[in-house]
């Protein structure tokens, strides 16, 4: 029991310094029915290197993403992160410290995340950001939610190129805070068509570029029908480098982007931990959802940051408060910004043109299979294609050949009828050689 | 998460005490000032050397960002010395105690994070085939097993991302158990006073009204109170065990017996369930919901705000109606049950995208195998004699809230000792950021007049407390002797003073502007 520094001896002491008998007489307050006498039956303690044997052999079991050609997007996303990265985080004064309340002992913690909201309301062209939520999904929910508080209006339109885990997500969330959704149906390239849903009820309009298909969209119309309809436009991007090549949320008019902030310092890690992007509006600064670091001045008038507007928060407001968030994603967040400190603009710009660079010979290479058909017309790193079979099958026996070919639509979206659609991405990790052997493995699965 | 003094602005006071000798260049030894990337970096530097791209597909046209975007890059040692340096501002578990009550702030074990860094954990994609992740699945399955036993419950649902999140999954499951009973028109929760605020706002959120039980003089649920609220409109109520004063909730039993008479569900915040773990298993208490903060129980790190983990054990009674994703057993291997129609069940719905935070998963079960039974029970044992050897050494200086009685893994004092003496709790806990230790838990649980709660955990060794009390021991006699200035100016030894959290409020900035406006005065 290498984590418990007490001795016996300690144990004997502090027990008389308290002036009890036993250990047990500490817990005299819990029922007598309730009181475990014996251990729980599961293994007893065990050294690190039997925790690491145990757990390696679990990892073992796991076909690794680097250890394949691999194409997996639709919302995570496989990128390099440099190595300095995940040093910095692991610093014990990072790790280990806790939420930033103590600002004259937390000012490490609170310029990070004052540096992570500049970056985030740069890179969506939008005036405000909080420090970070959970993920993407998440985030998307609270931001339906918020559309709801500050228009008073009752209805979430989500677009048919809405990541079906987000939407169901949000329609949860929406659910129980009473607010109806209306989803339209999946369509890779449809974005435009909610303008037809707008109407004098609707709180939002969901859309996500590029969306889950791969496909890019400029929502400047979807914008303008919003407003028009005192409607707020909420854009979500799940994959953030898309942030360097093309027009930002902001620029396209969005009073909301929210974003999954994971390809961008963090690992794929099976689903999470990930970060969630939140940025909007100057005037809806005090309707964000979670945490926000603010600049002040110390007794001395030296700059510090604080976090701020916590009154918002349910610690603080209870059965008042705006949101669900009771936490941020600090670390993810740190790593987020450090490895936007490395690209820094031009990094960031050659990345994205990168990825798109590969999702083209990706495209090339998926086009000249007999049989594939390219769905998506505008894209960044990831694109849709309709294939002669059953997607899933298809991908079961590529990952049987040693190719993770991609995520099968139906995975997403069990009930909407596109079983033969498969979804691929390309990332500066996938080289031509990976492609090359997805275009080989591919031909000879459908030729089958 | 902890209610500490966010809401209680602070205005620092003017200096009163000697100004050190002013250095030439405003240097303070190693404790720089640090300026922000986007004063340091460069707009056409980077730190990562990338290939250059050939082309862009003609459809994007129309599509591509051309502005500057206005994000400074640095270049690899920059960017080190930069964090390393910020990093140094921060105060951490692995510096000193931080005895943040209800926060939980216990030593993270580095074996965890080699185990949650390897590729087979990290570098795996939530969509990948399931054939390719059997290990990941076989990981959440013997982590749901560890959690089932320990707290005696049939279910849990794992994608929780952190406390409040696990607190409206349990809500939504209780809501779902009622719609799918007809009973429907139970519209309200009931919480005591001192509950986390984040138990009234997650049940605004899921739709219910909030109605507050009041507490006895010794810390509890009223029971008769409880008992006068129960109706045929409550839909469940929310407790804390071991509750927020740090004291275990000797009718418990009696509260879950009510409440289940009254057709409605017992939600328990789990969040000190590292008081009772391999002691006390929350279904033999009659629980239906209960969250666990991975972090808190079973040392996953803070990192500075999350990432948390939340997972939600349920009872027989709400099993069926857990959100989506889960893992079953499918003959040898398993299966990830990803949508409602595929099991026909009767899932809420889905909390989040993916499979909630596996990095989590993957620390906890490496701290639940290396304590094993046998070490859990210790860890309970030693979180609460270590509180209790706090209440007992400082009693005689500071006032206990209720000081009969043992105190589970939290210690709660009040301010009455520092009445008259004109210091307040923020000005006590400025002052032990001077003496070397993170502050406690102010002002909360609200109950408590200028309450201060005490965490040790049961990673803190005899030597820690006893530096730890001898220096609030200290403080007290200080705070009593009329030192008064030492708490008002306090902290000078950290690396700023006091700073202004109303200024902050008032006039917000949230992020660095270009050309800097006029300098911030206070009003």
């Amino acid at each position: 029991m290498r984590y418990l520094p007490l001795t016996p001896d300690d144990r004997a002491e502090m027990l008389s310094a308290i002036g009890v008998k036993s250990v047990d007489d500490l817990f005299v307050d819990v029922p007598a029915a309730a009181r475990r006498t014996g251990v729980v039956d599961l293994p007893l303690h065990a050294g690190e290197l039997e925790v690491e044997r145990e757990l390696s052999a679990l990892a073992a079991r796991n076909r690794t993403a680097g250890s394949a050609p691999f194409f997996c997007g639709a919302g995570a996303y496989r990128h390099h992160v440099p190595a300095s990265v995940d040093h910095i985080i692991q610093r014990s004064e990072f790790l280990t410290s806790y939420t930033p309340y103590q600002p004259e002992i937390a000012q490490g913690t609170l310029q990070v995340l004052f540096e992570f909201q500049t970056q985030v309301a740069a890179l969506t062209g939008l005036e405000v950001a909080n420090a970070s939520l959970y993920d993407g999904s998440t985030g998307a929910a609270e931001a339906v939610m918020m559309a709801n508080r500050i228009t008073r209006k009752g209805k979430a339109v989500l677009s048919g190129g809405l990541h079906p885990h987000y939407v169901r997500s949000i329609e949860t969330l929406a659910h129980a805070a009473g607010v109806a959704t209306d989803t339209l149906a999946a369509a890779v390239d449809a974005e435009a068509a909610v303008i037809d849903a707008i109407d004098a009820d609707t709180a939002c309009v969901v859309v996500q570029t590029p969306n889950v298909f791969g496909t890019v969209t400029d929502v400047t119309a979807i914008a303008e029908a919003a407003h028009a309809a005192g409607a707020l436009l909420i854009v979500v991007t799940t994959e953030a480098v898309s942030y360097g090549l093309l027009k930002s949320p902001g620029e396209m008019g969005a009073d909301i982007a929210v974003a999954e902030g994971q390809s961008i310092g963090n690992g794929l890690n099976f689903g999470g931990p990930y970060v969630g992007l939140f940025a909007c509006r100057e005037k809806y600064m005090r309707q964000i959802p979670g945490r926000l670091c603010g600049e002040t001045v110390d007794a001395e008038g030296r700059r510090g940051f604080v976090l701020t507007l916590s009154t918002r928060e349910q610690h603080i407001r209870r059965d008042k408060a705006t949101s669900n968030i009771c936490t941020n994603s600090g670390l993810c967040a740190l790593a987020f910004t450090i490895h936007m400190s490395l690209l820094g603009e031009q990094g960031l710009r050659r990345l994205a043109a990168l990825n798109h660079d590969r999702a083209r010979k990706l495209k090339a290479a998926l086009t000249a299979v007999p049989g594939v058909e390219v769905l998506t017309e505008r894209y960044f790193n990831e694109i849709a294609v309709r294939l002669p079979r059953d997607a899933a099958e298809v991908v079961e026996t590529l990952a049987g050949n040693g190719v993770i070919a991609g995520v099968p639509y139906s995975r997403l979206a069990p009930t909407a009828g596109m079983d033969d659609v498969l979804l691929l991405a390309a990332t500066e990790l996938t080289s031509d050689a990976d492609i090359a052997l997805l275009q080989k493995a591919l031909t000879k699965v459908i030729a089958q | 998460m902890s209610m500490n003094s966010v809401g209680r602005p602070t205005r620092p006071e003017a200096p009163a005490n000697d100004m050190p000798t002013a250095t030439l260049t405003g240097g303070r030894g190693l404790l720089q000032d640090e300026p922000l990337i986007f004063e340091l970096g460069g707009w056409d530097k980077s730190g990562v050397d990338l290939p250059e791209a050939t082309g862009v597909d003609d459809a994007l046209d129309g599509l591509l960002r051309h502005d500057p975007i206005g994000l400074p890059g640095l270049s690899e040692p920059e960017t080190m010395r930069h964090y390393v340096r910020l990093s140094q501002k921060n105060h951490a578990i692995d510096l000193a105690l931080y005895p943040l009550g209800s926060c939980t702030m216990k030593h993270n074990p580095r074996l965890n994070e080699k185990m949650a860094r390897l590729p087979g954990f990290s570098d795996i994609h939530p969509l990948q085939p399931v054939s390719t992740v059997q290990g990941a699945l076989g990981l959440m399955d013997q982590l749901a097993h560890w959690l089932k036993t320990l707290t005696g419950m049939p279910a849990v649902a794992l994608s929780p991302k952190a406390g409040a999140h696990g607190e409206l999954c349990g809500l939504l499951a209780i809501r779902a158990a009622h719609e799918a009973n007809g009973q429907g028109h139970r519209k309200t929760v009931l919480a005591p006073t001192s509950a986390h605020g984040t138990n009234p706002a997650t049940a605004a959120f899921a739709g219910y009204t909030v109605k507050e039980i009041g507490q006895t003089d010794d810390g509890r649920v009223d029971l008769a109170d409880l008992a006068a609220k129960l109706g045929p409109d409550v839909a469940a109520i929310m407790v804390t065990n071991p509750n927020t004063c740090g004291l275990f909730e000797r009718e418990v039993i009696e509260i879950a017996r009510l409440t289940h008479e009254a057709g409605a569900y017992f939600y328990c915040d789990g969040a000190n369930f590292n008081a009772i773990v391999g002691r006390v298993r929350p279904g033999d208490l009659g629980v239906d919901a209960m969250h666990i903060n991975l972090h808190k129980t079973f040392s996953t790190p803070h990192g500075g705000g999350g990432p948390g983990a939340g997972p939600v054990v349920l009872s027989e009674a709400l099993a069926a109606y857990a959100p989506t994703p889960w893992v079953v057993h499918d003959g040898d291997s398993f299966k990830l049950v990803e949508h409602e129609v595929e099991e026909a069940s009767a899932a809420f719905g889905r909390l989040t995208a993916f499979n909630g935070q596996m990095g989590m998963y993957v620390r906890a079960l490496s701290y639940m195998l290396s304590h094993g039974a046998d070490g859990l029970r210790q860890v309970a044992e030693d979180a609460v004699l270590n509180a209790n050897y706090i209440k007992a050494r400082l009693s005689d200086v500071m006032s206990p809230a209720f000081p009969d009685g043992p105190c589970m893994h939290e210690a709660l004092f009040d301010d009455s000792w520092l009445e008259g003496t004109g210091v307040t709790t923020l000005d006590f806990a400025k002052a032990m950021i001077d003496e070397g230790f993170h502050p406690m838990t102010m002002y909360f649980p609200l109950v408590v007049h200028g309450a201060m709660l005490i965490e040790p955990t049961e990673t803190e060794s005899k030597y820690e407390l006893d530096r730890f009390i001898t220096a609030l021991r200290a403080l007290a006699n200080a705070a009593k002797a009329g030192d008064v200035d030492r708490f008002k100016n306090a902290p000078t030894q950290a690396p700023l003073r006091r700073l202004d959290e109303t200024l902050a409020a008032r006039k917000p900035r949230l992020k660095w502007t270009p050309v800097s406006p006029a300098p911030l005065a206070a009003e």
